[in-house]
């Protein structure tokens, strides 16, 4: 009986002390070597928009600030975040930035491409990218994503070059001002629909959410307001 | 005591775990499209069953026998956390290239077949030297089969043209198909076909194959 017992203690303390040993060494490598991963992660984003702005043929546009709520411009980025109610998080953000970071390209003052950072849960990660956007502000003219962490072979699929390259010329919204782009099951059938990916529904959902989100009053809603009127 | 360089040198040929065991050759499949990938992937391999293969030893005689199989599962999944933590933070593009497969290690058979079959019985060198052998053993299949690949679907060996395509206005007409995952299959079966013939002692006689049956396959 009391040998039992020992053992018992015997078994119950070696789990414990290797599950210790084990989460300190994992933990600890995971610490020390997220700045050199996030550094990486930020130079794989820039290097992706460099990229679809070298497709477009295009330069190198300047960065702007807005205030996300007036769409006004504004000088500096104090970094504050607010947290976004159940009712209005349909990206499954979280929270979402006070000031957001935009980048635009024009000519003689007038807009000739805006670069919009997007992101968004898809099925199970943040999918985060850059959309494009033609003069008109509802053609799109790229969508690139850079990061992810979806299903191998169906929904990272997005980050495949053919799939982007099916938003080119896509609208965002009717005549109505209604934003009716999204991700379909199956073909698209007009301007507002993007062939989804098989076998990848909820990514698929997921992209069209962040659209619905960035393109909105809480996203960049009252910035691309702002470009409009100015652009009368 | 003088120095056993068997646990080192017999997984390599003779004993070889992916041409007569049969073991993780899911990885084979996946990761032997070229031959960068492989070569990340057999050194990632290395690593961990050495260092796998090292630490369970060293502490063999207190695993109890009752979770013997969750400590030693514990140990080279931590392991394999660690390695793919490093990729992601020093060869990034690479990480991204091998996706899944690394963290896939943790299921990688050899690792758990060579932790239960060696190290738990065997003293920490010479399992330190059956890790590092059947990690070579299992690295030198990855690259002389993503080599092969590269060069017959590519024309390329690490990256640098080797036979100039004809698409390229070489003399080459690439074999698309050794991009696909089934060529490796025939690949890794030439192999056996031939290290079997060279070797016939390799080949299971009907009374292995029935007591094999007893062990359990590969995942």
């Amino acid at each position: 009986m009391s040998r039992l017992k020992t053992s018992n203690l015997k078994t119950l303390s070696v789990a414990f002390l290797v599950a210790l040993v084990c989460s300190v060494v994992v933990s600890f490598t995971a610490v020390t070597l997220k700045p050199l991963q996030d550094a990486n992660r930020l130079r794989a984003s820039s290097a992706s928009l460099v990229e679809v702005l070298q497709t477009l043929g295009v330069g190198m546009p300047k960065t702007h600030l807005v205030d996300r709520v007036s769409g006004a411009s504004v000088r500096r980025d104090p970094g504050s975040k607010s947290e976004l109610g159940a009712d209005k998080d349909i990206a499954g953000l979280g929270w979402v930035e006070n000031v957001l970071t935009v980048y635009e390209l024009r000519t003689d003052g007038r807009i000739d491409l805006v670069i919009l950072p997007v992101r968004g849960t898809g099925y199970k990660s943040m999918l985060e990218g850059y959309l494009v956007l033609e003069k008109d502000l509802n053609t799109i003219a790229a969508l690139t994503f850079h990061k992810q962490d979806e299903t191998p072979g169906m929904g990272a699929r997005i980050m495949e070059k053919e799939w982007q390259a099916l938003w080119a010329d896509k609208q965002v919204s009717d005549q109505s001002g209604t934003i009716r782009i999204e991700v379909v099951k199956g073909a698209a059938s007009d301007v507002h629909e993007v062939d989804g990916i098989s076998g990848a529904t909820r990514t698929g959902r997921g992209v069209s959410n962040l659209m619905r989100f960035w393109f909105g009053p809480d996203g960049y809603g009252p910035y691309l307001a702002r470009l409009k009127r100015e652009a009368g | 005591m003088a120095f056993d360089n068997k646990p080192l040198l017999e997984p390599i040929i003779s004993a070889n775990p992916v041409i007569l065991h049969v073991l993780g050759i899911c990885s084979a499949l996946a990761v032997t499209t070229s031959l960068s990938t492989a070569l990340v992937m057999s050194v990632a391999l290395i690593f961990v069953l050495s260092f796998s293969n090292t630490l369970i030893s060293l502490i063999r005689r207190h695993i109890p026998k009752t979770i013997r199989l969750i400590v030693q599962i514990t140990i080279i999944a931590s392991l394999v956390i660690v390695v793919d933590q490093i990729l992601q933070a020093y060869l990034f593009e690479m990480s991204k290239r091998l996706s899944v497969f690394v963290g896939l290690i943790v299921s990688n058979c050899i690792v758990l077949g060579r932790a239960e079959a060696f190290a738990m019985k065997n003293p920490p060198l010479p399992s330190l030297l059956d890790g590092i052998g059947n990690g070579l053993g299992y690295a030198w299949i990855l690259l002389l089969i993503g080599a092969l690949r590269e060069l017959l679907a590519a024309g390329t060996l690490m990256g640098h043209v080797i036979l100039p395509l004809s698409e390229n206005g070489g003399w080459f007409t690439p074999l698309k198909m050794m991009a696909l995952p089934p060529s490796a299959f025939f690949l890794l079966g030439l192999l056996v076909w031939v290290v079997r013939t060279l070797k016939p002692e390799h080949a299971e006689t009907l009374l292995e194959t029935e007591n094999s049956k007893g062990e359990g396959g590969e995942p």
